[in-house]
């Protein structure tokens, strides 16, 4: 298929960006999209120019590098996917796609679709874990039974991938999904519990200062995020919040 | 020639590393705050490492490429890691960690080290719970296991198919803790592009910082690498794109030795390539052979029909069908050792059996597994006369509830449903079992200079078994490094910081700003890509998974010519000072350019099969690996002279005193 793609660039942080145009022709519904790009890099190469610059490692939906923001979403049009996961299949021949960065005050853009999203680092820093050294004197791992139930629930809280689409899908630009998966994961589970009041104060003071915005249970981050984390961490986040602050 | 001392201590294999722990030096408490240490890499293990040492109390930079150390390649392993917990009561032993671990390799790792691997394995498990990581749960609440290929037990901790996330996660977070307490320095987004020496030690790294492409010089009392494997130097593998062999071949060209470059893992369920752009494959957990059956059709006509879109595969009737692993393999069938269904299947597609659009695909079929598990099903809720439907039905329930996230996992790459049509797959490079040579202590041939995780190469031999990779990265961080590293730092208390603006420093720097200068100015015509592809070529072609001396020849002066090519006629656009992906490719595939080389060379000379190393003239009658213990029971490491085709080779003889050598067999 043939496409118009109009795409962000911006030469470094300081630069002012803007959407330029470019034609890629014969690109097959098999590939990814991250292909169909690494087609018009190749093609800018051949043309003496300079190639689009993206995050990506991994290409299966699990490292959370990659992050563009097309046609108005996160990861573009398919459901449960990020952007490496998404295949051109999903698009028409004569299609225009519109592929931005991540625009969020916290996230600043690095060049063209890179951003900065160290924020999110710096949350988890400041509580994101359990504080036990790592000295291979633990007790055995069967020493506390934890109900299934409790493990699946927090397991599928760890399964966030920290890419920032709920971010990105938020008017207010709010990083309550990603911070409430982390919360909730340590709060299901036992070895959570000894620091569980103060780290929620942490993160979520930490996330403040970042400067991402309040949420205000829209629910498009549930809806965008690509490993389905439920709005039910963010409630759950909220209680815990509320617990420690009495 | 020096000799190579592995410094394996002495006594009983089951005491050596308790003895040694109570007999190396160790460096006091207010004495590791005078210490800096670098680690290059964050995943399983340069995280476990950075966290631990910080911990320790040393000062602790970290570097990774990547924009968080949350990112590193070990996030995308699925299937688990072993330990030897013995949970299932099935017989289960530090012994038998050991055992398995030592044949799978084909009986070319070395003895004490894989002992100790598997005698800190359960302590890993232990570890990795206090984090909060959430392995999978019975339901009454304790930990969980699988079994996987190679071995009798079941031993595999598992978090359902994101084992390597859920690991590194908890690693990140005891790193996270220590960067909060200032005690790790983490260096995002910064590429390490030299090792510095000073008086024959590891005293620091010239690291680029990716986003302002500034250099910067980074001055520690040793210097740790954890940085992956080498996969890449394939192009197409399942590695991470960035996965790169840049920092240890910077350490090998300094003098770190390079130890069995050849030994390579192809995992033989992979999606197949679907074109020429494809940058990247995707793995199919293994598992999924227990129920999968591995055909082409027989006859050519049917491959062009299939190709062409005339027939589908399921218009092929059973004696249509070659199920090639079944009639070679009528012992094994669809379960034998990963190496020989990954040569079985480019033995069929090499010979023009292939069944997608580019020749380089085989069926793995579950027809017959859900009509089976259908019936039983059916059988179980006593239904009468079901019909075939209402039976496919059922066993596409019981398949879905084995391997469901694999097969959604496959349509989204292949808009093909699996359940209704066999899924395509394709051997592909999976890990490099070679790679830094490392003694008991897991330093390098450089003073200073530590390798672990993927990067060294001690542990697996000639072949990794599954859920040990992760296994060995982890031990090496957490509970290996940490005490070895004080045998080395104990002389330097005294030492005081290392400055990072000795001429050494100046000089390696300089140095790397020249070759990156001498990049970009280059303005040639290709790009980067397109060296690395004809590199990659090569080495599947010739050095992939069937090896013989004539082409191995070939291969070498091929690479030469690329190498040659690439320095005339790449092209780099933009700039040294500025975020500069192209520059980044540029550098990794220089190296991988070098590389190949010493890779083919390390096969040619090895004229035996062993594991994933398999030469043509080495084989059976029938076929299969032919080893031989009298000429090449040993570690061949590497050094640099200058140039590849100059490389030394160093022989770690390899001795045997608590397993026999036995010719591996699965007929
Ligand atoms: C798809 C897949 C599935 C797998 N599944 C399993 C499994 O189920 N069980 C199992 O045991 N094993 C599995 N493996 C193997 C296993 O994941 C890896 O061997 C292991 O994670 C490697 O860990 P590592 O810490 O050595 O290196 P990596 O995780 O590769 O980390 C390398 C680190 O080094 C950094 N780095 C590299 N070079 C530089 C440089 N020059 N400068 C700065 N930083 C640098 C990177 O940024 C990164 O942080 C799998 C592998 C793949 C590809
Ligand atoms: S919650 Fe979802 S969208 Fe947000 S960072 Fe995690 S995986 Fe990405
Ligand atoms: S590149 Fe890793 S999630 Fe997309």
């Amino acid at each position: 298929m043939n496409l118009t793609l109009k795409i962000w660039r911006q030469k470094e942080a300081k630069a002012s960006g803007s959407m330029e145009t470019y034609k890629v022709s014969e690109i097959s519904e098999h590939m990814s999209f991250l292909e169909m790009m690494d087609v018009l890099n190749e093609q800018l190469i051949n043309e003496g120019k300079e190639p689009i610059a993206f995050d990506h490692d991994c290409r299966e939906g699990i490292c959370g590098s990659c992050s563009m923001y097309i046609n108005g979403e996160p990861h573009g049009p398919d459901r449960g996917v990020t952007t490496c996961q998404l295949h051109m299949r999903k698009f028409k021949d004569g299609d225009t796609i519109h592929i931005e960065p991540w625009r969020a005050a916290s996230f600043p853009v690095i060049k063209d679709l890179v951003v900065d999203r160290s924020a999110f680092d710096r949350i988890i820093q400041s509580g994101g874990y359990v504080s036990v050294n790592t000295s291979g004197n633990s007790q055995d791992a069967n020493a506390i039974p934890i109900p299934k139930e409790d493990a699946d629930n927090a397991f599928d809280a760890a399964t966030c991938i920290g890419c920032g689409a709920c971010v990105a899908a938020c008017k207010n630009s709010s990083a309550m999904l990603f911070v409430s998966a982390k919360v909730s994961q340590l709060a299901l589970l036992p070895q959570g519990q000894v620091e569980r009041k103060e780290r929620v104060l942490s993160m979520v003071d930490q996330m403040d200062t970042e400067g991402f915005g309040n949420c205000s249970n829209t629910g498009a981050c549930e809806i965008e995020c690509p490993k389905g984390i439920s709005l039910d961490n963010i409630a759950r986040m909220n209680r815990e919040l509320l617990s420690a602050k009495i | 020639m020096s000799t190579l001392d592995s410094k394996t201590p002495a006594g009983p294999i089951k005491d050596k590393w308790t003895n040694h722990k109570s007999n190396i030096n160790v460096v006091n408490p207010a004495n590791k705050r005078l210490i800096d240490v670098i680690v290059v890499g964050s995943g399983l293990a340069g995280g476990a490492a950075a966290a631990s040492l910080a911990e320790l109390g040393y000062n602790v930079k970290c570097f990774c490429f990547q924009d968080t150390p949350r990112r590193a390649h070990s996030i995308a392993a699925q299937g688990g890691i072993n330990a030897a917990k013995n949970y299932q009561n099935d017989g289960d032993s530090i012994y038998r960690l050991f055992y398995d671990t030592v044949k799978g390799g084909d009986y070319r790792s070395r003895e004490s080290n894989v002992y100790r691997l598997a005698e800190v394995s359960a302590n890993i498990i232990d570890q990795c719970v206090a984090q909060g990581v959430p392995f999978a749960r019975e339901y009454g609440g304790l930990l969980d296991n699988r079994s996987f290929g190679g071995v009798l037990v079941s031993r595999t901790f598992y978090a359902k198919g994101q084992t390597g996330q859920q690991l590194l996660l908890g690693a990140y977070s005891a790193m996270s803790r220590q960067i909060n307490k200032g005690k790790i320095k983490m260096y995002n987004r910064h590429e390490m592009l030299e090792l510095v020496l000073v008086d024959g030690k590891a005293r620091g790294i010239i690291a680029r910082n990716l986003v302002t492409g500034e250099l910067e010089r980074h001055s520690a009392h040793a210097v740790v690498l954890g940085s992956g494997g080498y996969g890449n130097v394939f192009y197409l593998s399942t590695n991470a794109m960035g996965s790169n062999v840049t920092a240890a071949w910077r350490a090998h060209r300094k003098g770190a030795y390079f130890a069995n470059p050849c030994y390579t893992q192809i995992h033989p369920t992979c999606i197949p390539r679907s074109g020429d752009y494809q940058a990247k494959l995707t793995l199919m957990s293994e598992s999924l052979r227990n129920d999968g059956r591995i055909w082409v059709p027989k006859s050519k006509e049917n491959v062009e029909a299939i190709r062409s879109g005339k027939k589908k595969p399921i218009d092929l009737s059973a004696d249509e069908r070659d199920y090639y692993l079944e009639r070679r393999y009528p012992a094994f069938g669809n379960l034998v050792p990963r190496d020989v269904a990954s040569r079985a299947a480019k033995e069929r597609c090499d010979a023009g059996y292939g069944v997608n659009e580019t020749g380089e695909a085989v069926y793995l079929d579950f027809s017959s597994a859900i009509m089976r598990y259908g019936q039983e099903k059916a059988n179980i809720l006593h239904l009468e006369n079901p019909s075939k439907e209402k039976i496919r039905e059922l066993g596409e329930g019981v398949i879905e509830s084995k391997y469901g996230n694999l097969f959604q996992m496959y349509e989204k790459i292949t808009d093909d449903n699996p359940y209704k049509t066999p899924m395509m797959i394709y051997p592909a490079v999976h890990y490099t079992m070679g790679g830094l040579w490392v003694d008991y202590n897991l330093m390098t041939t450089v003073p200073g200079c530590f390798a672990a995780g993927e990067a060294n190469f001690s542990d697996h031999g000639a072949n990794r078994l599954g859920a040990s990779a992760l296994m060995q990265g982890l031990a090496d961080g957490y509970f290996v490094l940490p005490y070895t590293i004080g045998d080395f730092l104990a002389d330097d208390i005294r030492t005081g910081p290392i400055a990072n603006d000795s001429p050494e420093f100046l000089e390696a720097e300089k140095e790397t700003k020249n070759r990156l200068d001498a990049l970009i100015n280059n303005k040639g015509t290709k790009s980067v890509d397109h060296f690395h592809k004809r590199l990659g070529k090569v080495m599947w072609n010739q050095v992939g998974m069937a090896r013989n001396g004539p082409g191995l020849k070939e291969a070498i002066s091929e690479i030469q010519k690329i190498r040659e090519e690439f320095y005339k006629d790449v092209f780099v656009p933009g700039t040294t000072n500025e975020f500069n992906p192209e520059l980044e490719k540029a550098t990794r595939v220089a190296d991988f350019l070098e590389l190949g080389e010493l890779f083919a060379q390390d096969a040619l000379e090895r004229e035996e099969s062993c594991g994933g190393h398999f030469r043509e003239e080495s084989q059976t009658e029938e076929g299969e690996a032919l080893r031989n213990d009298k000429d090449y029971a040993y570690a061949a490491a590497w050094e640099w002279t200058g140039t590849p085709r100059g490389s030394k080779m160093h022989k770690e003889e390899l001795t045997f005193n608590d397993i026999e050598l036995k010719q591996r067999s699965y007929k």
